[in-house]
């Protein structure tokens, strides 16, 4: 989609010839291209990636290898380097074990419910049906509302006397989903998924216009059922997009906050639905180790990127 | 836009099977809809009914009283405008530059382009929640932006994805109409506001829609910022009212639940106006790179 006009094909700027001597004209699109005025159209944004992204980022590494802790302000004190000291930290610490090991728990029950579901529906989504629009909003309704709001809908309804349960009667976990060390944390994957599906349902529906009509053509002449050849065209159709979505919704389950927070009470039961983020949240900011929080925080990109990784080589075979 | 003649619409000989397909898709939007359903009827419930029987409703158990409860324990007045200054400042900066990054990217030359639109792709695949140390190190301890509007709008300031989308809208139009423009000697700033921005209308609602949601709907970052109950927005009231204060009120899950509507009427009631425009290639253009 990326595509570029060539150079070629546009004639000079706005700068009337000879308004200006024309070597220094020449030197300043050498040295600032051929619209300088580009430049200043672009800082803002320029300046804004580098202060609130990239500089913080450098700033996380550089703590997570330093001692580092809240002072007052305009106190200095040292910051020794102490090499590797808070990543062992982080790794012995069985807190944030526990919640690498549940977001893991966590992404193995998003991550192929968002993708199986967000297809079937676009699939289903992208026949001729009546009241298209209407099933496209209802799908992606829960996606645009707050976290927060949903939570509390949640809470009603898996809570201990919570319709859900009053629905499953004598089937329903004791304690029940959100208190309970084992229905903790599938109760906030389910949750994630259910309001997050919307948006791949989105994506999905984009990638399935660019597979050709043709093949399901072919497919048909072939004898192939619709089940046939949604194995044999839709899924490989829209392959790009399904790593699209894995990789966004590792992302998500990587940034996972509000729903343990608020749904489990602070990742409860006894840190049974603790996230990384929310370990980084108690170990970096409400007790004061800043540094501590920063190095689960590089941790945590890095297994993003290698299950990302892994992920695109698995694919590929 | 999804194209409207389904491509299966010619396989489809009996209707029966037709409205057979649906079946799925009715039993999804039930399931997407009703906890909206369960978030409305139960806000307007004088006492919490849990059983099956409470998810119709019934008229002598309906009330406004949730409402008033959660309208004077959050102070609702001043968190809805808390969340109108943090949204309309994060929507405003995004317009503003984020326009002006995504024209100069589509349709000017210039030094540092490339690694610009680079960093663009490469910083939505970063978790922000990585950056939430530095960032409260940054301007709550070193600018003592802490409980300040700054200090919330700040990290949002320019939605990446809304300049992704401008850039995609803006490289759509052919560069003849510029070439002709600036031959006729308008500067760049004037062709961008009166030859480009026109053009890109649609475009701009859609990346506001998808910027709004981001602050508006944001829970981490401005719980992090506020302290002060005074600066909270209504995301971070309504939690903090969650997790401590309800079990004080007398139907603490309606209170929650009218909160809760009042948190999502907004962005929901936005959606499906503009749903029209809210549509896959908009976000597909967003993603495909």
């Amino acid at each position: 989609m990326t595509t570029t006009v060539t150079p070629a094909a546009r004639p000079a700027t706005g700068h009337t010839p000879g308004s200006r001597p024309r070597r220094a004209v020449r030197l300043s699109r050498a040295v600032l291209g051929r619209q300088p005025i580009g430049l200043l159209f672009g800082a803002p944004y320029a300046l804004f990636v580098a202060v609130l992204f990239a500089y913080p980022l450098g700033l996380a590494v550089w703590m997570s290898f330093r001692r580092y802790y809240f002072t007052a302000p305009g106190v200095e004190v040292a910051r020794p380097f102490v090499g590797l000291d808070n990543y062992r930290a982080v790794l012995t610490d069985p807190a944030v074990r526990r919640s690498f090991v549940n977001i893991g728990l966590f992404l193995v029950i998003n991550v192929p419910l968002t993708v199986v579901l967000a297809l079937l529906l676009a699939t289903a989504l992208n026949a001729a049906i009546p009241f298209r629009s209407f099933f496209r909003v209802s799908y992606y309704v829960p996606y645009v509302t707050a976290s927060v709001a949903m939570v509390g809908v949640w809470l009603s309804l898996f809570g201990s006397g919570g319709l859900v349960n009053r629905l499953l009667g004598s089937l329903a976990p004791d304690p029940s989903w959100l208190i309970n060390a084992h229905w903790a944390m599938p109760s906030i994957a389910l949750f994630v998924t259910w309001k997050q599906l919307g948006f791949f349902i989105l994506l999905y529906l984009a990638a399935l216009q660019n597979v050709h009509k043709e093949l399901y053509e072919a497919a048909e002449m072939d004898g192939a059922n619709r089940w046939q050849s949604f194995r044999a065209v839709t899924v490989p159709g829209v392959r790009p997009a399904t790593t699209l979505v894995t990789i966004l919704a590792i992302i998500t389950g990587a940034n996972l906050f509000t729903e343990p927070y608020l749904l489990t009470g602070g990742g409860g039961p006894n840190g049974a639905s603790a996230s990384p983020v929310l370990i980084m949240y108690q170990r970096g900011i409400e007790q004061n180790h800043p540094d501590v929080a920063s190095a689960i925080g590089v941790i945590l990109v890095l297994g993003v990127l290698v299950v990302a990784a892994v992920q695109r080589l698995v694919e590929r075979d | 836009m999804t194209t409207d003649d389904g491509r299966a619409a010619a396989r489809e000989p009996h209707p029966a099977a037709r409205w057979l397909r649906l079946a799925p898709l009715v039993a999804g939007a039930v399931l997407f809809l009703f906890p909206f359903y369960y978030m409305v009827s139960g806000s307007l419930q004088t006492r919490q009914d849990t059983s099956l029987n409470g998810v119709l409703p019934h008229p002598g158990n309906l009330t406004l009283h949730n409402y008033r409860e959660i309208g004077t324990a959050l102070n609702l007045g001043r968190t809805l405008v808390n969340s109108g200054i943090f949204t309309g400042g994060v929507l405003l900066a995004t317009v503003v530059f984020g326009v002006l990054a995504g024209y100069a990217l589509a349709q000017l030359r210039f030094r540092g382009r490339g690694v610009l639109f680079a960093t663009m792709l490469l910083l939505q695949t970063i978790p922000f929640q990585l950056l939430i140390v530095p960032l409260y190190v940054l301007i709550v301890r070193s600018y003592g932006l802490g409980d300040s509007y700054l200090g919330m709008i700040a990290p949002f300031a320019i939605n990446s994805t809304a300049v992704f989308v401008f850039r995609q809208y803006f490289l759509q139009i052919p560069a003849e109409l510029f070439d002709a423009a600036r031959i006729d000697g308008a500067s760049e700033f004037r062709i961008l506001r009166s030859v480009a921005i026109p053009l890109v209308r649609p475009a701009l609602l859609t990346a506001m829609l998808l910027t709004f949601i981001g602050p508006w709907n944001e829970f981490l970052w401005p719980f992090l910022v506020t302290k002060q109950e005074q600066m909270q927005p209504l995301a971070v009231a309504l939690a903090s009212y969650i997790s401590t204060v309800a079990a004080a009120a007398t139907n603490p899950i309606g209170a929650i639940l009218a909160g809760a509507c009042v948190l999502a009427a907004p962005a929901v009631a936005l959606f499906v106006a503009f749903q029209r425009h809210f549509v896959s290639t908009d976000l597909g253009s967003g993603v495909k790179g």
